[in-house]
């Protein structure tokens, strides 16, 4: 069980969270002007590095904030 | 109709003589979103106010608290809430979930003992003490749980679990269940 630091209520076990992917993953200025490999590639490409990653987290089960750490995929350290 | 609480029909006697559980039925209760003030309390506190007099302010989120008070009080405090401390504050919303949740109470010597069974936080009183509140888990259970205050005559803690309708049946028979597994008294 990995102990997730939620910004507001402090260490909290893992099962208390939903996952929420890569952080920073920006919406296309002008989603219009996008082709369908583009517009896919935004929709459902996500980074899958070895080692430290921005990431979302949802404390679902407390108090039902959104915050963003970073995670060592490797070691599951959460660094920030 | 009649109003019925979620445990009208669980028979909560059954907890041995090292804990006792209750129902605290038809609580109001009001959610606030407002931005924060220095007359709320801070995070993973609570506290009863000395203004309303009856009614606790619950830290839910860094813009959203739980105002608890008596049975049928959602208009009396709805108007003093809108009329006082959020006149002057643009953005704000009070709306009545009196209905989501019912309340138990668990006191006695293995009340803090039959909670830590189920719920992965440390609430030892050096840590969770009185006017301390968290949202997290219970028996699988999503509650809010308030360490209300020390019992005056044994010096023992008192905590609220405030639980959604729907788990409340769940949840009493899991208190019901697991309060056969505490320790024998010392």
């Amino acid at each position: 069980m990995m102990l997730i630091p939620c910004p507001w209520c402090g260490p909290r076990d893992e099962s208390e969270f939903h996952y929420g992917g890569q952080a920073g993953v920006a919406y296309p200025a002008d989603p219009g002007a996008l082709s369908d490999e583009q517009w896919a590639h935004y929709l459902f490409f996500r980074d899958n590095p070895k080692g430290p990653f921005r990431e979302r987290w949802s404390h679902s089960a407390g108090c039902r904030r959104w915050f963003t750490l970073t995670r060592d995929t490797v070691t599951n350290e959460v660094t920030a | 109709m009649a109003e019925r609480s979620p445990l009208a029909d669980v028979d909560l006697s059954d907890t041995g003589d090292r804990v006792t559980l209750a129902e605290v039925p038809f609580l109001t209760q009001l959610d606030v979103r407002t931005s924060p003030s220095s007359s709320f309390p801070e995070p993973g506190t609570f506290r009863t106010d000395e203004l309303d007099g009856e009614a606790t302010f619950i830290w839910l989120g860094p813009d959203e608290w739980l105002v608890v008070g008596p049975p049928g009080a959602q208009k009396r405090l709805t108007e003093r809430l809108e009329s006082g401390r959020l006149e002057s504050v643009s953005d704000t919303s009070v709306v009545d979930v009196s209905a989501q949740r019912t309340t138990l109470e668990l006191r006695g010597p293995g009340a803090l003992e039959l909670l830590a069974l189920g719920c992965s936080l440390d609430l030892h009183p050096r840590v969770f003490g009185p006017g301390r509140c968290a949202q997290t888990t219970l028996a699988h259970t999503p509650v809010i749980l308030l360490q209300r205050k020390h019992c005056v005559t044994t010096g023992e803690p008192v905590f609220w679990v405030l639980v959604r309708a729907s788990f409340a049946s769940h949840l009493a028979s899991w208190l019901l269940d697991a309060s056969g597994d505490l320790t024998a008294g010392h």
